[in-house]
């Protein structure tokens, strides 16, 4: 009759906390049509998870539960079932896969053992038939070789291959529901877009409906139907596919698009949602958004809003689409972060060079046997060559496992055991360099890391972590005047100044990298070698954390090493690009030139698979397979096995990079 | 393989050293065999004629070449006192430990799994708590102490097993969980940490979702992860274990190798401390690489690399 699923109805699943109850989903509507693509998307907090795992039955027990509304999968109220009803539910009609396929699966089990567990409980075969079984849904997810990998650890897969077991699992039972939290977050977008596509291949060929759970705008557009945008706890827009993407409606939606990065955005700042969402133990009186709102007036603060549909379909939680209700035209409030040109205010001259990296090698040894005997290398970095000019930014980019971070610790002599070639920093090349020289040399060159949460000393204040670098390399040994310093560090990352008498566990994700980014600051580098320094962050706080990147640039004349993986944050800060795969660099060139006419397969395939918003790519480039081992790289050109332009001198020999502006590796460019 | 035979090698190395520190320890303790077996009132040249029968006047480093040339054929000489073989004294002692540990083994497993697991399973509850305080006071309480309150107990009140020695299963009983109490309640423990910090990882987050039960849960998917430092854990208390025997065995007048290993240091009985702490080391050895064997068994990513 109907073509709803799914239907949730005022669902609110609370849990107890020190601080008092938690509303992580908050009286929450919204239904799931058959055989159709819906997607939750927000940040972090939130309750895109919670609403799922409430949807499974497995919200974490004894602090949560589901304190009220409807979970209606065709006739049952999921929300009423015993534990014991929920089990014939979950992996039968409803299956999930989780964001981390590295965890997610059991390290002791092979994963024959874990796909035909799901096929005994719901499907009672036998096992010959079970086996069977097992082999066609590792067909029918991408495995190659399943006959022999029925029998494997999950450790001996690769990260998307992991993710397809779990898409395995969760089709073992014939779901009608595949639910799929954060499904290709923790993958590269080579891998990602594989296992987007093969979950679209499924969906066709089973007609499952798929409950999409990502933070991924992008993602969102090349595989929703219908979309839901939560916020603290509840659904602010629930739209089609078609109206979201050119006109999301809530305040919230329009903030997220603007926050993300992009080449046309490149001279300006982004707009960042300033402040954070407000913890949801609080009681609210008002709109929860309307303290970041840029629409908001006195009205908002006093009244909660409720839904209200539009005639196109959409509906919206915000009081500026309530009909008979006059916004005062004056109030829009003054966005903080509002678009500006940034200007240039110190006056370097961009030609002059400030690092030129050439064939730098760092070669891992590999130990075996009873005498520790070196067995082989890995080749991490196999013969880099780029350089960097003065105040600018070349980002680094590839896999994982390309070797971009091992570039980038090789340079600022990290790895100086393992490290050859020529890393000439102004005048010096570094590797000649004792480790006392290169004492007196490490301030003009810093690093931040990926993940702001462990690179610092929970036991520090933050003013001493800040502080340690000067004192360190006898930048300011004055105690007042490095007080002074730390103060205006402070101020310049947008922090104050009292938090220096605080521990970093007392800041947020986002004002972690800052402070992380005044530490470097510290010793006045010319060279920041930036790790993957947002993508542990929201959007909203990524496009802070790049403004403030990009403002510091502007002031102190920095130049950045930028490596990292997302190809819209390259397009909005670098100026220069180099793609890495297996420990060289493929292509190199001015961002804007690779970017749109890219030369190398390798990089055509890296950009096809980023879903980008509002464009139909549909003939994308897929990239087959994983990236080889760097131990044991293939002969010839490196890339030929997964290449889709191979020729046969790819095989015999690696190509000679020319030269030029938009230099390029590549026998079809010879 | 390759594994296996780098850590026999360094297996053999322990050995050898343990063997030549004993003699030399041993030795050099004061207290003379000779006036132990004749008395202080013996002739000199009583003594020196028995000093010389049991090769005691030949230089130290004679002595022991001769012990170490002996024990690579398995010979420890004769005992000092008994005039038997040692060999021979310590195979009729050896079964008599080997089935002391093993049921003590036996007992704290089937005591340490069960509990551990009800009280993972059942955290922050009643049964949880009483659990822990079982395991806390296994844990506190000496076996030279419990020994004796089980006698009192159970044979001396109840009349249910026999006092002391070895005489049928009824008189394994005590012993056994004298012996294995305090690995009970240590084991417990480990169990209970180990496994709720499983039942926390992700993948049990898929286990559910796949609509297992919760037996089949904890049971397949949880405790086979939650063995790994359990089995560390069990390794390592295994040599307390056969400190603990030394004493058991005394408490019970158990006829193992504890007891003749007391007896035989009291009496300066050199071939046997030697023979005895050489066993026992080779015990340490051999339970060692088992631990690493039997992890394997249970982490393929030992067994099959992780590359």
């Amino acid at each position: 009759m109907s073509d709803i699923l799914l239907e949730v109805k005022n669902l609110k699943t609370y849990l107890d906390t020190p601080r008092g109850v938690l509303r992580a989903v908050d009286n929450i509507s919204f239904s799931i049509k058959k055989g159709k693509t819906f997607a939750i998307v927000g940040e972090s907090g939130c309750g895109k998870s919670m609403t799922a795992l409430s949807i499974m039955g497995l919200v974490p027990e004894p602090a949560g539960k589901i304190a009220g509304g409807e979970i209606r999968l065709e006739k049952d109220d999921l929300a009423s079932f015993s534990e014991f009803q929920m089990r014939a539910v979950r992996g039968k009609r409803i299956a999930m896969i989780f964001q981390e396929p590295m965890t997610s699966l059991n390290p002791v089990l092979t994963i024959g053992d874990q796909i035909r567990e799901s096929i005994y409980v719901h499907k009672g075969l036998k096992k010959l038939e079970a086996n069977a079984r097992v082999i066609d849904l590792l067909k029918a997810v991408g495995i190659p070789d399943p006959a022999r990998r029925i029998d494997e650890y999950p450790h001996q897969l690769s990260g998307g291959m992991k993710q397809r077991v779990m898409i395995a699992i969760a089709l073992a039972g014939d779901p009608d529901l595949l639910i799929a939290d954060e499904p290709t977050t923790a993958l590269d977008v080579t891998i990602q877009a594989q296992v987007l596509q093969l979950l679209k291949d499924l969906q066709a060929k089973t007609g499952m409906a798929i409950l999409l759970i990502t933070h991924d705008l992008g993602v969102v557009y090349e595989m929703a139907d219908d979309i839901a945008v939560m916020y603290a706890g509840e659904v602010v827009e629930l739209s089609d596919r078609q109206s979201f993407f050119t006109t999301a409606k809530h305040p919230y939606s329009q903030r997220l698009f603007k926050s993300l990065p992009s080449m046309e955005k490149r001279l300006m700042s982004l707009e960042a949602i300033s402040g954070t969402v407000p913890p949801l133990t609080d009681t609210f009186t008002g709109c929860r958004f309307e303290p970041r709102c840029d629409q908001a007036w006195m009205f908002c603060t006093q009244n909660i809003p409720t839904i209200n549909k539009l005639a196109n379909g959409q509906q919206v939680l915000c009081h500026v689409y309530t009909e008979g209700l006059e916004r005062p035209k004056s109030v829009a409030k003054e966005s903080e972060t509002s678009t500006q040109a940034i200007a240039l205010s110190k006056k370097i001259d961009k030609n002059q060079n400030l690092l030129k990296v050439k064939n730098l090698q760092v070669h891992f040894p590999i130990h075996k046997g009873l005498f520790k005997k070196i067995a082989g290398y890995v080749y991490a970095v196999d013969g880099v060559e780029m350089e960097i000019k003065l105040g600018q930014t070349l980002a680094l980019v590839g896999e994982s496992g390309c070797g971009k971070t091992t570039v980038g610790k090789g340079i600022i002599q990290l790895l100086r055991e393992f490290t050859r070639g020529e890393v000439k920093f102004q005048a010096d090349n570094l590797l000649n360099f004792s480790d006392a020289e290169l004492r007196e040399k490490r301030a003009d060159f810093q690093i931040i890391f990926q993940d702001p949460y462990s690179s610092m000393n929970p036991r520090m204040l933050v003013g001493d972590i800040i502080e340690e670098g000067m004192i360190s390399l006898q930048i300011e040994l004055d105690k007042d005047k490095r007080e002074k310093k730390v103060t205006e560090l402070l101020e310049m990352v947008g922090l104050s100044e009292d938090m220096r008498h605080r521990y970093p566990h007392e800041f947020s994700g986002g004002q972690r990298q800052r402070i992380c980014i005044a530490r470097a600051l510290a010793v006045n580098p010319k060279l920041i070698v930036c790790d993957e320094p947002t993508s542990a962050l929201d959007v909203s706080v990524q496009a802070q954390i790049l403004n403030l990147l990009k403002e510091l640039q502007a002031k102190l004349g920095l130049a950045y090493l930028f490596i990292t993986h997302d190809i819209s944050v390259v397009a909005y800060l670098a100026d220069q690009i180099a793609v890495m795969y297996l420990g060289r660099i493929v292509e190199r060139g001015a961002v804007e030139e690779v970017l749109t006419s890219p030369k190398h397969p390798y990089t055509k395939a890296l950009l096809s698979a980023v879903p980008v918003i509002n464009s139909e790519n549909n003939n994308k480039q897929f990239l087959q397979g994983d990236l080889p081992s760097p131990s044991n790289p293939p002969k010839g050109c490196h890339f030929h096995p997964r290449c889709p332009e191979v020729i046969d001198k790819c095989r015999v020999a690696y190509p000679i990079c020319n030269n030029d502006e938009h230099s390029t590796c590549c026998h079809l460019y010879n | 393989m390759n594994y296996l035979i780098s850590k026999l090698f360094g297996a053999l190395i322990v050995i050898f050293g343990v063997a030549t520190l004993v003699f030399f320890l041993i030795h050099f303790v004061p207290g003379d065999p000779v006036e132990f077996i004749l008395g202080d009132s013996a002739l000199s040249v009583d003594k020196a004629e028995l000093r010389a029968r049991l090769g005691l006047d030949k230089p130290i480093l004679t002595q022991y070449a001769n012990f170490m040339s002996g024990a690579l054929h398995f010979d420890f000489g004769d005992s000092f006192h008994k005039k038997i073989p040692v060999s021979e004294l310590i195979l009729s002692r050896l079964p008599a430990t080997i089935q002391l540990t093993f049921t003590s083994i036996l007992i704290a497993l089937l005591i340490a799994f069960p509990l551990g697991t009800l009280a993972a399973m059942k955290k922050d509850t009643a049964v949880d708590r009483g659990a822990m305080m079982f395991s806390l006071l296994g844990v506190s309480i000496p076996n030279f102490w419990l020994g004796p309150i089980l006698i009192m107990i159970f044979s001396l009140g109840l009349g249910w097993f026999p006092v002391s020695g070895n005489e049928g299963a009824g008189s394994w009983v005590l012993p056994s969980i004298a012996l294995g109490t305090a690995l009970a309640a240590i084991l417990a423990r480990m169990v209970r940490s180990s496994l709720l910090e499983v039942l926390n990882e992700d993948y049990i987050r898929t286990a559910k979702a796949k609509g297992l039960t919760q037996f089949q849960i904890v049971v397949k998917h949880g405790l086979r992860n939650a063995l790994l430092p359990v089995i560390t854990l069990l390794g390592l208390q295994l040599g307390a274990l056969l400190g603990g025997a030394v004493i058991t065995e005394t408490v019970f007048s158990w006829p193992g190798i504890g007891k003749l290993t007391v007896d035989a240091i009291l009496s300066r009985d050199y071939p046997v401390v030697q023979a005895c702490v050489l066993l026992i080391s080779l015990f340490y050895v051999f339970v060692n690489i088992s631990t690493d064997l039997v992890y394997a068994w249970a982490d393929p990513r030992i067994r099959t690399g992780s590359n």
